[in-house]
């Protein structure tokens, strides 16, 4: 048509047409929808996948020449996958959302890092902490891990008693617990910047405790430098007891004569304790604690009593009640 | 509106209601859920019944703030989905969490107070899914029909509830759901109220 003012009822669209150009715009606008809809819960669901590399640990001992079954240095059940394990962490310093840990972490930068070994000791120190890997070679040490939420992991740690270090600083007779905290930067650590929980981090344990030839002093997980949602570059691992205990990115150990206050039992202390042994017949007030999903194999299976290693540590709470010192 | 139109809305939303639930059951068919899957696809079709129970509540202020009567239709949709991802959500805990046992539903189910909350919730839509047909509506009655489904407020209350009590630290993300839910029912509070007021003045006014 040429002239706009002058439509004749020849250019007037047969509404079978019309209705054929609206059901085919609808159509259209439904597919486009759900399309819509459907990149909306990709991105409210985001799965957490990625690539993770870090550098190979120098001497790596692997097994270690004190590796056994018996000392509890090494689970028999196969390990979890390393995809897994790096990308389900509970690591609030960057994200609430286990499966966003890895992502908001990747960038996290720990070079010049220090550990400060002090309090009740005879020879505090500031470790760089290349001075502080080298007191022992990383052995391999296959943990079982249970998460008080109720999951589990078996994960084949690279690390050495942390007994070795203390013992280099030696306690003084007065030292009857160890206070370990976490990097406190809001700046490298986002989820600092939110108050969803007390920063730093703080965790402890009875020397006893602390001393124990299972309590692992973790600089890496399958023979790798700790990734940073593992808590790089340096992370403490309590096998008998609830993930909580295992704090992350230390920069701090100090001998104390008290019981050090900690991050967990002071957030919701009816729920989280300071021992946290894990222990199926105590459950947590919310849910229980009698059995557990092992991440990567399908079903749920029985906790056990100190996660299985009541053999090694059952006898430092010989006279405890565990019910009330949950 | 045309009815080719109307037919057009449902659709709209009988299908873009569908996509998570096809979207989270092809990922679990393609191992995609995450390093724990059984979790991740219960709290995922929990947080859909939410969303759809709010989005249910959300018809009526939307409508008479609007006047678009015609979006009345998907008030049923939007609610059977609601119950349909608040079913599944349990049907995975029970089959996939509890690994099918019923004394191990039932013995978590007495002792945890967010599952007792959560399980009240899922048990008032019961009635609602069965009266959800326009048989049902015509044999109730409008006006009993209409009492009988105010369970919404109920169900929504209680799953909110219920995901607030689950939750470990991190709450934001429930308080926001209670936040839109207090919403949605001070509104219907506030209608309320401003009927029985103004019924009174009516009356008086209608007196010689």
């Amino acid at each position: 048509m040429s002239d706009p003012d002058k439509l004749s009822a020849h250019d007037v669209t047969e509404p079978a047409v019309y209705y054929n150009r609206r059901q085919f715009l609808q159509t259209g606008l439904l597919a486009a929808s759900a399309v819509a809809t459907g990149l909306a819960y990709r991105y409210l669901n985001p799965t957490s996948t990625g690539s993770v590399t870090t550098a190979p640990l120098a001497n790596f001992v692997t097994p270690a020449a004190t590796t056994t079954v018996d000392n509890g240095f090494r689970a028999t059940e196969p390990p979890t996958s390393f995809e897994n394990i790096t990308h389900y962490n509970n690591f609030y310093e960057f994200s609430t959302d286990k499966e966003a840990v890895a992502a908001a972490a990747a960038k996290f930068d720990t070079q010049g890092w220090q550990v400060s070994v002090e309090g009740l000791v005879n020879r505090p120190r500031v470790f760089d902490l290349a001075d502080l890997l080298k007191i022992s070679p990383p052995e391999e040490r296959i943990y079982r891990m249970r998460c008080v939420e109720g999951w589990s992991m078996v994960i084949p740690w690279a690390g050495y008693s942390l007994s070795k270090l203390l013992a280099l600083v030696e306690p003084l007779s007065s030292a009857r617990y160890v206070a370990f905290e976490s990097l406190l930067d809001p700046q490298r650590m986002p989820g600092q910047r939110g108050e969803v929980l007390n920063w730093p981090y703080v965790e402890g344990l009875r020397l006893d405790e602390a001393m124990h030839p299972l309590t692992l002093l973790a600089s890496g997980i399958y023979g790798r430098a700790l990734p940073p949602q593992d808590g790089a570059p340096l992370r403490l691992v309590t096998p008998w007891k609830y993930g909580f205990k295992g704090i992350k990115s230390i920069v701090k150990i100090k001998l104390v004569a008290e019981q050090p206050r900690t991050t967990w039992n002071e957030a919701a202390p009816n729920e989280y304790g300071f021992y946290a042994n894990v222990n199926p017949e105590v459950d947590h007030p919310r849910w229980s604690q009698a059995t557990e999903q092992p991440i990567g194999k399908s079903g749920r299976q029985p906790t056990l009593m100190f996660n299985g290693y009541a053999a090694q540590v059952a006898h430092l709470y010989a006279g405890l009640d565990l019910r009330a010192n949950f | 509106m045309k009815a080719t139109d109307l037919r057009f809305a449902q659709w709209f939303v009988l299908v873009n209601a569908a996509v998570p639930g096809a979207l989270l059951a092809w990922d679990a068919a393609h191992h995609r859920l995450g390093a724990n899957p059984v979790n991740f696809a219960i709290l995922t079709t929990g947080l859909l019944a939410l969303i759809f129970l709010l989005l249910t509540l959300l018809v009526t202020p939307l409508r008479s703030l609007t006047g678009w009567n015609w979006i009345n239709f998907s008030r049923r949709t939007l609610g059977l989905y609601a119950f349909f991802y608040a079913t599944t959500h349990f049907l995975i805990f029970f089959f996939l969490d509890r690994g099918g046992s019923l004394a191990s539903t039932l013995s978590e189910m007495v002792k945890r107070n967010y599952l007792i909350v959560g399980s009240l919730g899922l048990f008032v839509m019961l009635p609602l899914a069965v009266t959800s047909t326009n048989a049902m509506i015509k044999r109730l009655g409008g006006q009993r029909w209409r009492a009988l489904h105010r369970l919404t407020y109920v169900a929504a209350s209680a799953g909110v509830i219920h995901y607030y009590m689950q939750s470990k630290k991190d709450v934001r993300q429930p308080l926001a759901f209670a936040a839109v839910l207090l919403i949605l029912l001070g509104y219907r509070l506030l209608v309320a109220a401003r009927k029985t007021q103004s019924a009174p003045t009516k009356a008086a006014a209608a007196k010689p």
